[in-house]
């Protein structure tokens, strides 16, 4: 069993509350802290950012947020020594790093794994690496037993669907619209017709994300699968703040509202 | 276009370790619905005889193959030969390749044309066709290249198109192909993304490629014709790489034809200041394909500099990462100043004024002849011509025009 599964298993008809934040953003000093502020608010596994240059598949608030990490010398390295120091304290929330292949590629697969599974991570989703181009770096999870995640978006065919649910493993990331994280015109029912669809094809838990902002987005998408995950609408909040007290009060004001929503589903 | 030269990219797009498919998924059913689409026409003998229309009469093919005369005799080596693409409509060898792929665009029924520019010569090109064609228009380009190239941003507005500024990143070429792609992302279903160079995911390596090798085939013909055999060795600037790649692929097999690719060398490899992928980047995986990459260590994409804009890109199309390992091509570099000296050699030479992009070319092809006997004749790509430099130029050297 692998923590991922074990936190799914645990949750049983509850909903997976995901929240992704930006290694290094506001501040590197605050990551940690802000990993810890969003379990206590209700996370049930940490989406990690590796922070990347050119992140093509993000909208403006994730770029502005990776650029300013950049600029604060946060590359894969800090952000491994980040998830190490919050699995000094914390053993059971599960850990997805989540970026672009270039800086893996710049690291070396074998190096970058070994190092993530040795900080605590427990799986990884990098966006531009499909899964007719993993093989490698899947060899290297498998050595490791660290899991890869996968996307399925709207346009994914029925084959692609199967291809991926093939390879898939710790949960399936359903992107919820046609369009870059962040983005506006969520259509739940859509979403949730072609959840239903995928849970034809695997087991595995079902989380959506890109587009969701809040806990009345989140309950609309949640209905059919079995999380949510939020990225942009909090790393928003989060813009312009320095003060460690005043960010971390922030997440968990953004968390709460969130949180209780799901629970009352 | 239809003739193969090779059987490179394989069934996944990959030219050896090169290339490939790294797109994010959404992104995946319109790249399979683009590989189709053009696998299908690429064989359709009515869309060939209409792009080869559209070539002829609307691009003003052939381009000539000029002998330059007073070139070849100042460096007393090899005979100089240009492949005039600078004649082109619009000024450069890029239309031929978005004659190509707005006539894929509109057989495909999509409504919108999306495109990403450096230094404006694609993004005139791409504004050009749609024109043409009466399709909607949107061109990314840097905030930065939008402030250098003012007067293609203004060609641009005048065909139609509606250019957006990118302020993400460096505010350069690189940025404005993450918007692109973002664009396309969020427009799946009626947009078309023309991309300028032989990168990207596949099929674009490949397309672009078969729709500029026109450059490669004509001067199969050409040197057959005027020097009574093929050449003994091509020249070509490389950036993202297409002139190069449309010059070099008909050629592939014709192994006494040797291949060089030039290289914006910037301000000298050891400052750091160049774009120089293939000589000083490392292999990674940029705009959805594995190729040689200009990065930090910690494998962020850096900042590259040439005096050409449309050098100035820290990737490299992956058929040529795979050339260079595989040895077919050789892959050189020139400075901003030598680029400069040629500018005004071709130009007070030969009375035409190339591209700073081509000068590049210029520049190695001169150096190059100079080592070879004058028996041997050297192909040099003319890519574009250098209009749009001039306040480059006066601006470098303090001139007020």
């Amino acid at each position: 069993m692998t923590l991922l599964s074990d936190t799914f298993k645990r949750l049983h008809a509850k909903k997976a509350l995901i929240p992704f934040i930006t290694a290094g953003y506001p501040t590197p000093q605050l990551t940690v802290p802000m990993m810890h502020c969003l379990v206590e608010n209700g996370a049930d596994v940490i989406e990690l950012g590796m922070p990347f240059s050119d992140p093509m598949a993000d909208g403006p608030v994730i770029q502005k947020a990776s650029e300013a990490a950049i600029k604060q010398g946060v590359d894969l390295r800090k952000t491994l020594t980040m998830v190490a120091e919050f699995r000094e304290t914390n053993e059971h929330t599960p850990v997805v790093l989540m970026g672009y292949l270039n800086p893996v590629e710049s690291m070396g697969y074998e190096v970058f794994i070994k190092d993530a599974a040795k900080a605590g991570v427990n799986a990884v989703l990098l966006v531009d690496s499909p899964p007719e181009e993993s093989a490698e770096l899947q060899n290297q999870l498998r050595k490791h037993h660290l899991q890869q995640i996968f996307l399925v978006a709207p346009t994914t065919s029925h084959a692609r669907q199967q291809l991926i649910c093939q390879q898939a493993a710790g949960f399936i990331y359903y992107v919820a619209l046609k369009g870059v994280t962040g983005s506006a015109d969520l259509n739940p029912e859509t979403v949730n017709s072609h959840i239903q669809q995928l849970k034809q094809l695997s087991e595995l838990p079902i989380v959506v994300g890109f587009g969701v902002k809040d806990a009345s987005s989140a309950v609309a998408v949640a209905a059919e699968a079995d999380g949510v995950v939020i990225g942009s609408a909090l790393i928003k909040t989060l813009e312009g703040s320095q003060d460690a007290q005043e960010t971390l009060q922030k997440v968990a004001d953004f968390m709460c509202p969130i949180r209780n929503a799901l629970d009352s589903l | 276009m239809t003739q193969k030269f090779d059987n490179l990219p394989d069934e996944t797009g990959h030219f050896g370790r090169f290339g490939g498919n790294f797109a994010s998924e959404t992104l995946f059913h319109c790249l399979e619905e683009l590989k189709s689409a053009y696998q299908k026409l690429k064989n359709d003998p009515e869309f060939q005889q209409q792009f080869n229309k559209d070539l002829a009469e609307f691009v003003g093919r052939p381009s000539p193959l000029y002998f330059a005369e007073r070139l070849t005799h100042e460096q007393q080596g090899a005979q100089i030969w240009l492949k005039r693409e600078d004649l082109n409509h619009t000024g450069a060898h890029k239309i031929n390749n978005t004659v190509g792929q707005i006539l894929l665009a509109k057989s495909m029924g999509k409504k919108r044309i999306i495109a990403e520019t450096g230094a404006g010569q694609h993004g005139v090109a791409t504004a050009t066709v749609a024109a043409r064609m009466g399709l909607e228009c949107i061109v990314y380009m840097g905030s930065v290249d939008i402030e250098r190239q003012a007067i293609n941003v203004f060609r641009m507005k005048l065909l139609g198109a509606d250019v957006r500024a990118v302020d993400s990143g460096s505010k350069t070429l690189k940025d404005a192909l993450n918007e692109a792609m973002r664009d396309w992302v969020a427009h799946v279903d009626d947009t078309f993304y023309i991309i300028g160079t032989v990168a990207g995911p596949a099929p674009y390596p490949a397309m672009v490629r078969d729709f500029n090798s026109v450059i490669g085939q004509e001067v199969r013909k050409q040197s057959i014709a005027q020097i009574g055999r093929f050449p003994d060795a091509l020249v070509a600037c490389v950036g993202g790489g297409s002139n190069a790649m449309g010059l070099f692929y008909p050629f592939i097999q014709d192994k006494e034809v040797l291949m060089y690719g030039v290289e914006a060398g910037g301000k000298g490899l050891e400052t750091g200041q160049h774009a120089a992928s293939i000589n000083a980047g490392k292999v990674g995986v940029l705009h959805g394909n594995r190729t040689y990459v200009m990065s930090d260590d910690a494998g962020q994409v850096t900042e590259t500099h040439s005096i050409s804009a449309g050098l100035d890109y820290p990737g490299v199309g992956p058929e040529h990462a795979y050339l260079n390992d595989i040895g077919r091509a050789k892959y050189v570099t020139v400075n901003d100043d030598e680029a400069l000296a040629a500018f005004h050699t071709l130009t007070r030479k030969e009375g035409i004024m190339p591209a700073l992009e081509s000068a590049h070319a210029i520049a190695y092809g001169l150096q190059l002849a100079k080592t070879m006997s004058p028996d041997k004749h050297i192909v040099i790509n003319l890519s574009g011509r250098g209009d749009k430099d001039v306040h480059t130029v006066a601006e470098i050297e303090g001139v007020s025009v």
